[in-house]
């Protein structure tokens, strides 16, 4: 903008095909999950478009500010808005969190029969309260004919003596570190050493790849071995999509960091004062990092 | 910065333009407050008179249900959403939104976002008939396929408010003029800012319950299954806890407009403005703790009757003050009464009606007789239409001079209002009486004994949505044409947006301007 303070941007073509995009992964989505068979060629067509989009804006948005035409304000801006995106994330965590605590801590005992008791007696006859699920209602209730089946193990802590054959143990060990290694990357650039930072940062990355490797595996391991699958009654319902939502924010945030070391290593970017694009990556992927302690203690150690 | 908009169609398409993408917004909550309102209409024909006359049962039950879905995130929100656009920026002498891009992704969304829950009225099973609140196990296990369709479309909304409430709160805070600290800006965007605050707080919960539903209708999942272990009350509480702040997003704005309009026309400062400012805060605060009021009769324990019950009751206190305010505004100034100000005195008497119906349902042991009974219907009704409606109205009256340059013509203006006023009170305040005396909501039939409450208030439901063409008509006439507005529009009203030209130039304050404060 000529002679004004705060770049305000000409027009684009971004937000008009970003939501098109956006539009037709969904669409396309909801119609692969209704069974339709053009569903999968329009979710894939979507996500192409969207992630296409996305590619073109962050590039513009990078370009601009190499040309100098972010002032500290606009920069501010970006500052706030990835901190309430991330409060947004928190919210969206808070939900799933709140439903475990109200199942635990309401919904089964009144099942069981606290209070009046009359849905135990009534529904669900002989049904008793325990966590980790292993016995549905419908399985209490209805025996061989239950179609709500719990699973066969589950995956709770082993006590001090298994921890260091504990996967959730060493996911949590990964994720730790990689967040140490982040933020050493993170002091690196802030003194202009561009080698340690690549190195720190590729670490983490590294990390991240490692954290979804031993996730993948643990995953498998419930499939295969436990019984313990999306459908296993309330505790698979929470343990897979607890983990899972995190499980996804990990491989963005992974893939964020991704191209901010393949930025640094191919491109040279960021500089010592100049380097929100990183920093954005790096409190996303801190935040991670925060929600996987919570889900270690409340869904591992005492699930 | 000399150039003014783009030609043709892409000036829309691609614009970064806070007044267009503000305009757009109006707009496009204008077309779905019409759809919302002919959904309406089908409704209150239905129950003219008892028996089934027009539609099948399914398909009023699909029309409550988009009825409320349209109103609430197609007119309400996005309405707001586009006054903000307009105002926030000429109020605190930005020269646009933070993040100007992002601002039109957030609009852009929603034309899909409805084309898709819309076309859902096509879809083998119909459109979504769980009523607008979805609850399990109606919506997941008895639904009909487009729930999927409903369910997207509702996170795709979701992520349009968010990006447009961070870029609210990022504008707020990072760009307004030197010299205007928080306690002296306008009161439409502090109640904005704490609003922006809600959205982004509650949007993602919103998005969570969907997707548990999503989880359980198609991949087996127990959330809302008491086989497997869950609750169907679940869903109620996840939903609430999002669904109480949102009654709140669509009011707090409502209050910033009213708090602009009536110090210009009572000629006198805003009495309480700190006041106002702490009592929103307030009310946003309590919005998180009150949630459970909406299901007193689901089996709470007698210890959550109780605190819902209490800190419901709270509420009236910081609301009390901001009516307080308003009147103590008006008291012994020297008022005129022009359409925004007739809107803006019908807000505070009929949303008050409505603030006491609400603490006549706060109280948990009554609220077991009113309980899905006309009287909520009632009740919501009155601080929705004359709440958020009607305050919208008056900022367009108040403020659409200053956007195109014209005044309205006052006369058309106040027939309007007329109208709109007689037909609002004809429609809702009968519902009271047949609610008290046990008319339960979503239902096409009903006891003869309801029936002559339920033709008035169908008379004044049409009676309603006429008054709204009469507003299109004014509104359409006022752009094209009418007599030229000055630059102040008003009587020496307040505000850095009456300081630029009529119509606003397409750029504003591309230099921060000098901000002296009154109060």
């Amino acid at each position: 903008m000529s002679g004004g303070t705060y770049y305000v941007p000409e027009q684009s073509k971004l937000p008009i095909f970003a939501s098109f995009g956006l539009f037709l992964t969904v669409f396309g989505a909801a119609n692969w999950m209704n069974g339709n068979s053009s569903g999968p060629w329009l979710f894939f067509a979507g996500g192409l478009t969207f992630a296409a989009v996305l590619w073109n804006w962050f590039s513009i948005v990078i370009s601009e500010n190499m040309a100098g035409l972010n002032s500290p304000q606009l920069k501010r801006s970006y500052v706030i808005g990835m901190g309430w995106f991330i409060f947004s994330e928190v919210m969206f965590f808070a939900a799933f969190f709140g439903a475990l605590f109200y199942i635990r801590a309401l919904a089964l005992p009144w099942l069981a029969g606290e209070g009046d008791g009359v849905d135990n007696v009534l529904l669900w006859p002989g049904f008793a309260n325990e966590w980790p699920l292993m016995t549905t209602p419908d399985m209490a209730a209805n025996g061989e004919g239950a179609t709500k089946v719990g699973p066969d193990a589950a995956m709770s802590w082993p006590g001090f003596g298994g921890l260091f054959s504990w996967l959730p143990f060493w996911n949590t060990v990964v994720l730790l570190s990689s967040s140490v290694t982040v933020h050493f990357a993170h002091t690196a650039i802030k003194n202009n050493n561009r080698k340690q930072f690549n190195i720190m940062l590729g670490v983490t990355v590294l990390l991240g790849f490692i954290f979804l490797f031993l996730q993948a595996e643990e995953y498998i391991h419930a499939y295969h071995e436990l019984g313990l699958t999306l459908q296993s009654g309330i505790y698979g319902t929470t343990f897979f999509m607890l983990t899972g939502f995190h499980g996804a924010h990990v491989t963005m945030g992974t893939i964020m960091l991704l191209v901010m070391w393949l930025r640094s290593v191919l491109k040279g970017h960021f500089k010592p004062d100049d380097n929100f694009g990183f920093e954005a990556a790096s409190w996303y992927w801190h935040f991670v990092d925060v929600v996987w302690v919570g889900l270690f203690f409340v869904v591992y150690v005492f699930g | 910065m000399a150039h003014g908009p783009a030609k043709g169609i892409t000036r829309w398409l691609y614009t970064t333009n806070h007044k267009d993408i503000g305009s757009m917004y109006l707009w496009f909550s204008f077309a779905m407050f019409f759809l919302g309102g002919i959904f309406a209409l089908v409704i209150r024909a239905e129950l003219f008179q008892p028996g089934l006359q027009i539609v099948d049962p399914n398909f009023f039950n699909q029309m409550t249900t988009m009825h409320g879905l349209v109103m609430v995130f197609g007119a309400v929100m996005p309405a707001f959403v586009g006054l903000a656009n307009w105002m926030i920026p000429m109020q605190i002498g930005a020269p646009d939104m933070a993040l100007p891009r992002m601002n039109n992704w957030s609009f852009w969304i929603l034309p899909f976002a409805f084309a898709m829950l819309s076309s859902t009225l096509f879809m083998d099973g119909g459109a979504p008939n769980f009523g607008w609140t979805f609850y399990a196990p109606l919506s997941t296990t008895y639904a009909p396929p487009s729930v999927t369709f409903f369910i997207f479309a509702i996170h795709i909304m979701g992520a349009s408010s968010i990006m447009g409430a961070i870029n609210i709160i990022a504008t707020i805070v990072n760009m307004r003029a030197p010299g205007m600290t928080y306690m002296k800006m306008p009161l439409f965007v502090w109640t904005w800012l704490i609003t922006a605050f809600l959205l982004i707080a509650v949007m993602p919960v919103l998005a969570g319950v969907v997707t548990m539903m999503l989880m359980d209708i198609h991949f087996g999942t127990s959330f809302f299954d008491a086989a497997g272990g869950g609750d169907p009350v679940l869903f109620q509480h996840v939903f609430w806890f999002f669904g109480h702040p949102e009654v709140y997003i669509m009011i707090l704005p409502a209050f910033g407009i009213v708090s602009a309009i009536i110090p210009t026309f009572a000629r006198k400062p805003l009495f309480g403005y700190a006041s106002m400012v702490y009592a929103t805060a307030a009310i946003a605060f309590l919005s998180f703790v009150v949630w459970a009021h909406h299901m007193f009769t689901v089996g709470l324990p007698i210890a959550g009757e109780l605190f819902f019950m209490w800190a419901t009751m709270l509420i009236a206190v910081p609301t009390g003050v901001k009516v307080f305010n308003w009147v103590a505004t008006m008291f012994k100034g020297a008022m005129t009464f022009e359409t925004p100000m007739l809107f803006s005195i019908a807000f505070v008497i009929l949303f008050t009606i409505g603030g006491f119906s609400g603490l006549m349902l706060a109280i948990a042991p009554a609220d077991f007789q009113y309980h899905d009974t006309y009287f909520v219907v009632a009740h919501f009704h009155y601080v929705l239409v004359p709440g958020a409606i009607f305050s919208i109205t008056a900022g367009v009256y108040y403020w659409l001079p200053k956007w195109c340059g014209n005044m309205y013509n006052e006369t058309m203006g106040k027939l309007h209002f007329w109208l709109a006023f007689i037909g609002l009170n004809v429609t809702f305040f009968p519902m009271h009486f047949s609610g008290l005396a046990g008319m339960p909501r979503r239902i096409p039939d009903y006891n003869m004994m309801f029936a002559d409450w339920n033709m008035i208030s169908s008379v004044g439901a049409f009676l309603f949505g006429a008054a709204q063409v009469l507003f299109l008509y004014n509104v359409i006439a006022t752009i094209v044409g009418g007599k030229k507005a000055t630059d102040e529009v008003w009587e020496n009203p307040e505000g850095l947006e009456w300081t630029v030209p009529s119509p606003a130039p397409y750029h504003t304050f591309s230099e921060p301007p000098e901000f002296k404060s009154s109060h």
